[in-house]
């Protein structure tokens, strides 16, 4: 019965029926939160496309269908051991698994790693570490968030929180898994929060995945604060069926000299919504936001991206290109803020997109707003075709015009792959995008990551019988 | 005869460019086209590699007994036929070892061989450098990408050397080269000149044909080849110019 209301309804009911399960284990503080979080959402509701923030995106399309959702544990069926084994030959990680938008047996132990990373789950984390928790949850996102974030706060249940102490520098790179496997169509929601003490340093990888054609939506917000001197790699990759929805909101805070490298990869997905807000709060922070999108059918992907440039002597890049096939539609929104006294600042913006249909649409909107005088910005967005000349060049040398087309999607996607400094997350993002291209990839049985034979060394050796 | 040309007419976006020209290459041969500019030498480029905007209204271009003018780019490639660029293309993202086992092993299999083992290509690609004396480490660079513009030429004829063909058109090859790079782009072709080969030297100047001497010189003028000559043409043109030649052509 509950099925049959909107997701926004059932939620509102759910909250109302089921808080004392879901506050059962907050301190007093996130009790506070969820309260308030849960008014604002009472009030917004989701975002639709009257917003301007939303405009090119039909959220509206995701109501469409009913998704079911749980206060509690949402198992499945399958064996779990089996859906998180990780192949990754060269690539020693720390895995954390969520299936469902659940920690996958004592993964959300609070533990101590041998490197000293700390990590276990969001409400391990508030009673462990609940001054260090309360300094930072919520306190990331935006003040007046939309009703994604909203309903995030007020319902959250599982999530990750990691805390790299000062000094600590992690040496295996963290990757969280997220899977869906249910029957059902189902609403799930994440919560994490990374929090880089000084001169701190961490990798971390974290993968969206579906394992069956099942439609889910998943709601996922993620706080990060590097603190004085920190730095993080963040690698997103995205890889879910064409019925998925994902929201994905990621804040970060970033004091003085505090380093950020995050880059988005996007292969599949039916609906994918990724903002990205970077408060860079201490002089001589630098952010590095890039990404890659790879779509085809009728899959949308829009990025949000946000540089707030709060303080002076910070710098920003941030680099997105897409390859559009079919009917697939894409937005690209870049907004850099440079506060009044934010001198000195150095912030670049580029979006570059091929479309290889009439059919494939993209809206980019740079955006600046700068307070400053003494500022360097630069924004800069490209929508094209494959370079014909390019394409006459390599056919003059005999190369068949299909895998020369091939050749220079490739080249052009691989200025955002060479930008991973971790070799095999390199080589295997390299396969992985070189497959997408052919057509190849797909909603594999496991991770993205799991899905490759053994790891060998891989020439671009076009596969002729292949296309 | 390797190439032959058969009355042919090309126009680009229905404006007429090449209005009737007649070529004969025979394999050994060097030929020089030669003429002002906007005279149609590059569009007889791009006709006979099959550059796609080039449209072939009348006429024949036959090649090792075939006519090609309903061939694919990459099927003339593959065919034997080479052009060495006026201006070579930047490709970022491709490297020139990706590039050309790729151009490589495409004309391999076009004649049903194996593809090429990765260790001979690049003793290949080591041997194939020497002759255009390019020094520096082209594995992992991108094709003409931040290359100079001695670089790019050398590059072409670099790719022309580890592609072996049977004609070789050379589109200005000339033009930007300070004379060293000249010295030395020429050094290459004369050492891939061959009996079973020929060569076809499309340039403004006089220069180049200093360098590599051709049996043959041909001037364009208005889309047609107006005369026809031995290697001397070259110098007699140098001297008066193409002047005297409008002035014919016009009479």
């Amino acid at each position: 019965m509950q099925q049959q209301l909107p997701l926004d309804s059932m939620l509102k009911e759910q909250y109302d029926t089921h808080r004392e399960e879901l506050i059962a284990r907050d301190i007093p503080t996130v009790t506070n939160l969820r309260d308030k979080a849960f008014a604002a959402f009472q009030k917004s509701g989701f975002p639709d496309s009257s917003q301007e923030k939303w405009r090119n995106t039909s959220i509206e399309d995701l109501w469409e269908d009913t998704f079911e959702h749980q206060i509690g544990i949402m198992k499945s069926d399958r064996n779990v051991e089996e859906l998180f084994r990780c192949e990754v030959h060269n690539f020693d990680t720390e895995i954390v698994s969520l299936l469902n938008g659940w920690h996958v047996k004592n993964d959300g132990d609070m533990r101590t790693l041998p490197d000293g990373v700390i990590m276990g789950s969001i409400q391990a984390a508030m009673k462990v570490y609940p001054a260090l928790f309360e300094k930072h949850f919520c306190q990331i996102c935006d003040e007046n968030p939309n009703g994604f974030v909203s309903i995030n706060t007020a319902m959250m249940q599982d999530g990750v929180f990691i805390y790299v102490p000062d000094g600590v520098v992690a040496e295996k790179t963290i990757q969280i898994i997220k899977m869906i496997d249910r029957k059902e169509q189902v609403f799930v929601q994440t919560r994490n929060l990374i929090v880089l003490g000084k001169n701190s340093q961490l990798s971390l990888m974290h993968c969206d995945d579906s394992i069956n054609q099942q439609s889910s939506l998943v709601n996922t917000v993620t706080e990060i604060f590097l603190d004085e001197n920190a730095s993080l790699e963040l690698y997103k990759l995205q890889n879910l069926n064409d019925q998925s929805g994902l929201v994905n909101s990621t804040f970060v805070r970033q004091m003085a000299s505090s380093n950020l490298k995050t880059n988005t990869l996007t292969f599949n997905c039916g609906l994918i919504r990724n903002n990205i807000t970077v408060n860079l709060d201490g002089a001589g922070a630098h952010a590095d936001v890039l990404g890659l999108y790879l779509m085809d059918k009728q899959q949308h992907i829009d990025n949000q991206i946000q540089i707030n440039h709060n303080v002076a002597h910070c710098t920003s890049n941030e680099l997105f290109k897409g390859i559009l096939d079919d009917e697939a539609s894409a937005v690209f929104n870049g907004y850099i803020y440079v506060a009044r006294d934010a001198q000195k600042t150095n912030a670049y913006q580029n979006n570059n997109n091929i479309l290889l249909k009439p059919t494939a649409t993209i809206n980019t909107m740079p955006f600046l707003e700068i307070y400053a005088d003494d500022v360097k910005c630069s924004h800069g967005a490209t929508i094209g075709q494959l370079d014909q000349e390019a394409m006459f060049y390599l056919r003059s040398r005999g190369i068949a015009a299909d895998n020369a087309r091939l050749l220079l999607m490739y080249a052009f996607a691989a200025d955002i792959i060479n930008h991973i400094s971790i070799e095999p997350l390199r080589q295997r993002i390299d396969d992985m995008v070189k497959k997408r291209l052919r057509g190849e990839l797909s909603v594999c049985d496991k991770c993205i990551l799991h899905c490759g034979a053994p790891e060998k060394q891989y020439h671009f050796d076009i596969d002729l019988s292949k296309l | 005869m390797l190439l032959n040309i058969k009355n042919l007419h090309v126009s680009i976006d229905g404006k007429e460019i090449i209005k009737g020209l007649n070529l004969g290459v025979n394999k050994g041969e060097v030929h020089a086209i030669m003429g002002p500019n906007g005279t149609g030498k590059s569009t007889l480029a791009a006709a006979i590699t099959g550059r796609e905007g080039y449209e072939i209204t009348e006429g024949e271009i036959w090649f090792k007994g075939k006519n090609i003018v309903d061939l694919s780019p990459e099927e003339r490639a593959n065919e034997g036929i080479f052009l060495s660029f006026q201006y070579p293309v930047e490709i970022p993202g491709v490297s020139m070892t990706n590039f050309m086992r790729t151009a490589i092993n495409a004309q391999r299999e076009y004649r049903g061989e194996p593809a090429m083992p990765a260790g001979e290509f690049l003793k290949l690609m080591e041997e194939k450098k020497k002759l255009v004396e390019i020094h520096s480490k082209l594995t992992n660079r991108s094709v003409n990408e931040g290359f100079s513009g001695g670089e790019k030429k050398k590059n072409e004829i670099f790719q022309m050397a580890l592609l072996e063909p049977t004609l070789a058109i050379l589109d200005e090859t000339d033009s930007g080269l300070d004379i060293d790079a000249l010295r030395v782009v020429a050094k290459g072709v004369n050492q891939l000149r061959a009996d079973n080969n020929a060569f076809v030297v499309i340039t403004h100047y006089q220069r180049l044909l200093e360098y590599i001497v051709p049996d043959f010189v041909h001037v364009m003028y208005d889309g047609k080849i107006v005369k026809s000559g031995g290697k001397n043409l070259a110098l007699e043109l140098e001297e008066k110019g193409y002047e005297w030649l409008k002035q014919q052509e016009l009479a």
